[in-house]
């Protein structure tokens, strides 16, 4: 048997123009660059990285709680670009230590969201039945619960309760751990709904089928074969939920029930500032514009991962 | 033939599919009779043609023979190994036995595995073998068998054109040394000028490695061209059944002489002077399939008792199978 | 070739497509004519450009990403590439009728067939509503539905895949058009239903004195059904012909390819299957030389940088070609 080889270039191309390989994934990235309002958000998003965790090492988190009660309320100077707060803290150095918790906060409750989620996606979607059947009334319920309602009463419950935690060198108040858990906790059903939905329609496919054939054996199938088909929503998805979490936490720091002081998060930076709105408008503005930026510019990364992945705009 | 020894062997199997409606507690609101009770052998080293119309139920035996859905009834048995009761070791041998090959080049391809990954799973999976840069040889010579180059193993299938992820999907299913090939429609979503390229080398395969295969097709004018022997299906069940020439030329059920008459032919002359047996109306649904002959509804020769009698399964003449009260068995037979 | 006026007069039409992988050259330059009451069958692979050549002449290519390079396309004296949308619509509705592979596409799926059909007589004809309905019962039965007054309340998802063909051709005939372009509608359908749809379109035509346009990839169903055949590859017609000189003597490398790479279903089995080796191109450079080059068991060095331009090669057939491949010689 002859091999078969790409024909030659005549003014058209054959089957096979010779060209670098390129994995799904260069693929994606190549259309991700070319989408110009997404790479400029994603470039302002790793600034804000920069910013909150980079900012460190010009200020001391010392620095950050250090009040000094002589210096209250300070409009925005040279000492204090951003001003001072009630008590007499450095504004600039509180956004930055306040943004590693946000961030921090909105990551790992995301994490916490996509291990659950996925799971109970994929065993629902790929075993259907009455496991499916059980795993989403489950869901729904979980689903129907008021978030943010829930989210205050477990807040209000649970505060004080945990112990502080230290990690890499800082002390977290088990405020922390509780609010990502909460938000990982209620947040999961959204995405077990998209995970189950792809898991039913991929599962369809003849590869599966294929797989199945040889004698695949299921975890493979499901970890292996249609979990990496799925990444375009879950990225999405998870993307834009970090934005959310970020969100639901400066909420309930807003209302005094998330992470408590001296800790600085973006969300509670913003809370004393409520009786001074018009006064000194530099206490929310600061906040405020860290936590706007954050959440837009996640939101338009992920409108242009959701449209770098979706493979409906793959060529071909 | 190589041997009068069936390879394969299927009796009375039935495969219905339960229609469910409900929240949590599902309850049966009406069964599809895909596959109603068909039995028939397989010699080893043939090509055994399954023709008919779609929603006939053709790709559901091919699946079902493979214990990819579990069946109703009756019993599938391949080199030995009964399907539908294998487990354990015996399953892995089934599964390294029997393989597959799809319609769709497009979705039996995992868009996000490489072509090296993709034609290693039978060996990965079995563990033939165990060697990582021995696996990647034999991944090489499988991918050449086929007919495509060896430097190819590293891309993704999306760079491929649809016949070559056919000849990739077939590579795949060679992995394993099979015996028996379920080939699903293989050729239906080609070019026609693709089509021919791809049969051969299925024909090729068969005679340089010895493969049994269970080719399901609409297409009877290629089915015509591979198979040994040829069984249509109507609703679930199995018409007629013979060597392909005695089919093509003498067919018994009055389906299968409907289904031949109207074959588009590629002449002119011969198309314009044919006379076409055009059947009346649309096939009838698997939910509720009409008592006694399923054909009965469309059938120009029906009789009252057609539609109250299942015809039988029998031999109208030697190894030629139908199932129709109306053919009569030849003289002296 | 016969001399009948000419219904439908194309010349020179390009159709390229700007995508963001680069520019496809969809069609390269075409000319034909279909003449009134003729039925002209175009073949051709995925990627010929068959559909797109008479997608673009009613308008129906999206522009942008697409563009009409070049051509004129002439109907009832009219060029219809150069028809302001509306009065194309105009022409779409009442004077070229199509059907598609697809019927469920063009059917809206919530609306009861009855009112799908009678909203278009009631437009374009200023029908009662009486009188419409009349009119649809009677076009559901000219196709064949039976029981035609009753199936008038059901749904598009009521009805099954060749019923539903039939709807779309009871829809397109409501016009009463000139022309009927009919893009692969039997493909997605059983043979036997193909059957019946084929001979359906058979005898409306004859009924109504219409032309036809049958795209299609299966030279099959072409044999029994078309006057004259184009074969289109690389978005080129590579050869035209009347039927049966295109059968019994194709005068195309590709053709006479195709057709010895299919199986016949009255013929014992052969040994092996020609089969044409390489794939369909994909067009994303402009054409330079013959695009079934790198296929084509005759080529010589002069396909590869000369175009060869459509040429009679008897009073009726006209091959693209350098090569007589009965001959293996070239051309005078």
């Amino acid at each position: 048997m002859t091999t078969i080889e790409p024909p030659a270039r005549i003014g058209l191309a054959g089957g096979d123009v010779e060209a670098p390989p390129l994995s799904p994934g260069q693929m994606a990235w190549r259309r991700f660059r070319r989408h110009k309002l997404a790479m400029a958000n994603a470039v302002l998003l790793i600034l804000l990285f920069v910013y909150s965790f980079g900012g460190a090492f010009v200020y001391s988190e010392a620095y950050a709680n250090y009040n000094d009660t002589t210096k209250r309320l300070q409009p925005p100077s040279w000492e204090h670009p951003f001003g001072t707060d009630t008590i007499g803290r450095d504004i600039l150095a509180r956004t930055i230590y306040g943004g590693q918790i946000s961030l921090l906060i909105g990551i790992t409750a995301v994490l916490v969201q996509l291990v659950i989620g996925i799971l109970i996606g994929a065993l629902a979607g790929y075993y259907g039945g009455l496991l499916d059947s059980l795993l989403m009334r489950f869901t729904e319920a979980v689903l129907t619960i008021p978030g943010l309602f829930l989210l205050l009463i477990m807040a209000k419950y649970f505060t004080g309760k945990v112990p502080d935690i230290t990690l890499l060198g800082r002390t977290y108040s088990g405020s922390v751990v509780v609010i990502v858990l909460i938000i990982g906790l209620t947040s999961w059903p959204r995405l077990a709904r998209i995970v189950r939905a792809e898991f039913l329609a991929l599962k369809e496919n003849d590869f599966i089928t294929a797989a199945r054939a040889t004698g695949t054996p299921n975890s493979q199938i499901i970890f292996r074969h249609i979990l990496p088909n799925t990444v375009a929503p879950i990225v999405v998805t998870a993307t834009l939920s970090v934005a959310g979490a970020i969100i639901s936490e400066a909420y309930i720091s807003f209302l005094g029930l998330g992470v408590q002081p001296p800790t600085a998060t973006w969300g509670n930076m913003i809370t004393g500032s409520t009786n001074y709105i018009e006064g000194a408008p530099w206490l929310w503005f600061f906040p405020g514009l860290l936590i706007l930026l954050t959440v837009l510019s996640i939101n338009f990364v992920g409108d242009g991962l959701r449209d770098a992945l979706d493979p409906r705009s793959r060529p071909e | 033939m190589e041997t009068n020894e069936p390879l394969v062997r299927v009796r009375n199997l039935k495969k219905h599919f339960p229609i469910r409606r409900g929240i949590v507690f599902e309850r049966t609101v009406g069964i599809v009779q895909a596959v109603d009770g068909v039995s028939y052998d397989i010699y080893r080293g043939e090509t055994l043609g399954l023709v008919g119309e779609s929603g006939c139920g053709k790709s559901t035996i091919g699946r079902t023979m493979l214990g990819l859905y579990p069946p109703t009834a009756g019993s599938v048995n391949i080199a030995g190994i009964e399907v539908t009761t294998a487990r354990g070791a015996q399953m892995r041998l089934l599964r390294r036995k029997a393989q597959m090959i799809f319609q769709d080049p497009f979705a039996s391809l995992n868009p996000r595995w490489t072509v090296s990954a993709i034609v290693g799973e039978p060996l990965r999976i079995h563990n033939l073998e165990p060697d990582r840069q021995r696996r990647d040889e034999r991944v090489k010579e499988l991918l050449e068998l086929v007919g495509l180059s060896g430097r190819h193993v590293n891309r993704f299938p999306h760079e491929f054109s649809g016949g070559q992820r056919q000849r990739i999907g077939i590579a795949r299913a060679l992995a394993s040394n099979p015996d028996f090939i379920v080939c699903d429609e293989p050729i239906a979503a080609l070019d026609v000028s693709i089509q021919a390229q791809v049969v051969n080398l299925l024909e090729d395969l068969q005679t340089q490695l010895g493969l049994t295969y269970l080719f399901i097709a609409h297409d009877l004018s290629m089915v015509r061209h591979i198979c040994d022997r040829v069984a249509v299906m109507y609703l679930g069940g199995l018409v007629e059944l013979a060597a392909s020439d005695v089919l093509y030329e003498h067919p018994l059920h009055p389906y299968t002489q409907a289904l031949l008459s109207a074959v588009p032919v590629a002449d002119p002359k011969v198309a314009r002077k044919r006379q076409r047996i055009v059947l009346q109306g649309d096939v009838p649904s698997p939910i509720n399939p009409p008592p006694g002959c399923r054909f009965h509804t469309r059938c120009p020769i029906a009789q009252p008792h057609c539609a109250q009698v299942v015809p039988e399964w029998r031999q109208a003449q030697p190894d030629h199978w139908v199932a129709c009260h109306e053919v009569e068995p030849k003289q002296g037979f | 070739m016969k001399q009948d006026p000419a219904l439908l007069n194309v010349h020179d039409l390009q159709v390229r497509f700007h995508t963001p992988e680069g520019t496809i050259y969809a069609v390269n330059g075409i000319s034909f004519h279909i003449a009134e009451g003729e039925a002209v069958a175009v073949v051709g692979e995925s990627g010929s450009g068959k559909s797109v050549c008479m997608m673009s002449l009613l308008g129906l290519i999206p522009i942008p990403p697409g563009e009409i390079v070049s051509g004129t396309a002439v109907f009832l004296e009219r060029d219809l590439l150069k028809l302001p949308e509306k009065e194309l619509e105009l022409v779409r509705g009442r004077d070229i009728g199509m059907i598609f592979q697809d019927p469920m596409t063009s059917l809206n799926p919530v609306l009861t067939l009855g009112r799908q059909l009678t909203e278009a007589l009631v437009r374009h004809f200023n029908l009662t509503a009486e009188e419409a309905r009349n009119r649809a019962i009677e076009l559901l039965q000219l196709v064949g539905i039976p029981d035609a007054a009753s199936r008038l309340g059901n749904y598009p998802h009521q009805f099954s895949g060749g019923m539903r063909q039939r709807v779309m051709i009871a829809m397109m005939l409501a016009c009463n058009p000139k022309l009927l372009i009919a893009d692969e509608p039997t493909t997605a359908l059983d043979v036997t239903i193909q059957a019946q749809i084929v001979e359906l379109v058979q005898e409306i035509r004859a009924k109504l004195r219409m032309s036809l346009i049958w795209i299609t990839h299966d030279l099959g169903v072409v044999a029994g059904l078309a006057d004259r055949v184009l074969v289109m590859y690389g978005g080129t017609i590579v050869e035209e012909a009347d039927v049966e000189s295109l059968y019994e003597r194709p005068q195309h490398p590709y053709t006479l390819a195709l057709l010895a790479a299919l199986p016949r279903v009255h013929q014992r089995r052969q040994s092996r299957l020609k089969a044409i080796p390489g794939a369909p191109p994909h067009l994303i450079l402009e054409l330079t030389g013959c695009p079934f080059a790198p296929r084509c068991e005759f080529v010589r060095d002069r396909c590869w940088r000369e175009r060869p331009l459509l040429q009679p090669v008897s009073p009726t057939q006209k091959t693209a070609c350098f090569v007589n491949p009965h001959t293996g010689e070239e051309r005078a």
